[in-house]
């Protein structure tokens, strides 16, 4: 997905792809080996970027030359995304009709996050978009001792998953996304876990949290400048 | 960070957290916290959580505990990105630092 924009700014610019996979490689490999990335493309088992502030995806972190980044985690998305143009089949049931709609109503603004970054991979940090480093640092997410505790129970959640303890594991998942209810990731992969049946399990489905939280807030409206 | 017991020894608290029990307390990097232990073999993670400052979480159905992660203030701390060192999809190790020198844009997605 990244591809093109990488050949577009390479060697200006590296693109290093994460995937938030509490599955592992496995259940990354299919679309990794579909877009055959010739830059870094990691696997985060353990949601180590949990601690950057990243909280959804796609998320963008900018890290200058020398390490320090220049804007903090926020959506990013390369080019429209394919789920913005879903027609709604003539046979789509109520609940599918509504779940398309939502999708295609998502806040996605690849235009604008693609145009600040050829400008600030043009121009350096003279771009009105690269931020400073007090100015990333207040804008990072606020970290409270629930969300820590949220991290703990993630963690405690995929060792008992792994372990076979799935009835365990599920309740330190439900902790996790209590503790932390605006981390989609947590949410998203805990029900990844659980498998098509999920909504049996967290008696919840996506649709039915994006639209009791606003579907404005899936993706929070970029804050370039 | 998961340990099998609510104990451990210094040697695996330092493996596991990167922080390490010296003379001057619990030490990770530059940073020393005021810590004692009467054992090096037995070290509770409930004190070393109290020190620190992080959650603990403790699972005694299955005997495990969790320390979570630095609390309070932002998640970026300083602009500096953290020594992130992940795999790839076969398991290679790689780190961020080593796009020092070129401007890099960290991605993260999922297929879920």
């Amino acid at each position: 997905m990244w591809q093109a924009l990488r050949a577009e700014l390479h060697p200006r610019l590296e693109v290093v792809t994460v995937a938030l996979e509490a599955r592992g490689a496995s259940a990354a490999r299919p679309w990794i080996e579909k877009a055959q990335p010739t830059h870094p493309s990691l696997i985060d088992e353990r949601h180590v970027l949990a601690a950057l502030g990243i909280v959804n995806v796609p998320s963008g972190v900018w890290i200058d030359e020398g390490g320090v980044i220049v804007r903090p985690p926020e959506t990013a998305h390369p080019r429209r995304p394919a789920f913005k143009d879903q027609t709604i089949p003539a046979d789509a049931t109520p609940r599918e009709r509504e779940r398309i709609e939502t999708v295609k109503a998502l806040n996605a603004d690849a235009e604008r996050y693609v145009a600040a970054l050829r400008d600030w991979i043009a121009v350096g940090a003279a771009s009105r978009y690269a931020l400073s480093p007090d100015e990333v640092v207040r804008r990072s997410r606020p970290r409270p001792l629930s969300e820590a505790t949220a991290a703990a129970h993630f963690a405690l959640g995929q060792r008992l998953h792994a372990s076979g303890e799935a009835a365990l594991a599920t309740e330190h998942f439900k902790e996790a996304q209590r503790l932390h209810p605006t981390s989609w990731t947590y949410r998203r992969d805990a029900w990844a876990i659980a498998g098509p049946d999920y909504a049996s399990i967290y008696g919840t489905t996506w649709l039915d949290d994006v639209k009791r939280e606003g579907v404005e807030n899936y993706y929070p409206a970029l804050e370039l400048e | 960070m998961i340990f099998r017991s609510a104990r451990v020894s210094a040697a695996d608290l330092a493996r596991v957290t990167g922080w390490e029990l010296k003379p001057e307390g619990l030490c990770r990097m530059e940073r020393c916290v005021p810590f004692a232990s009467a054992s090096t073999d037995a070290i509770e993670l409930a004190d070393v959580a109290r020190a620190l400052g992080v959650p603990l979480v403790e699972e005694p159905r299955a005997g495990l505990s969790a320390l979570g992660p630095d609390a309070g203030g932002k998640a970026l701390a300083t602009a500096t990105l953290p020594d992130l060192e992940l795999p790839d999809v076969d398991g290679r190790p790689f780190r961020v630092s080593s796009l020092r020198g070129r401007k890099a844009l960290l991605v993260a997605w999922a297929s879920w």
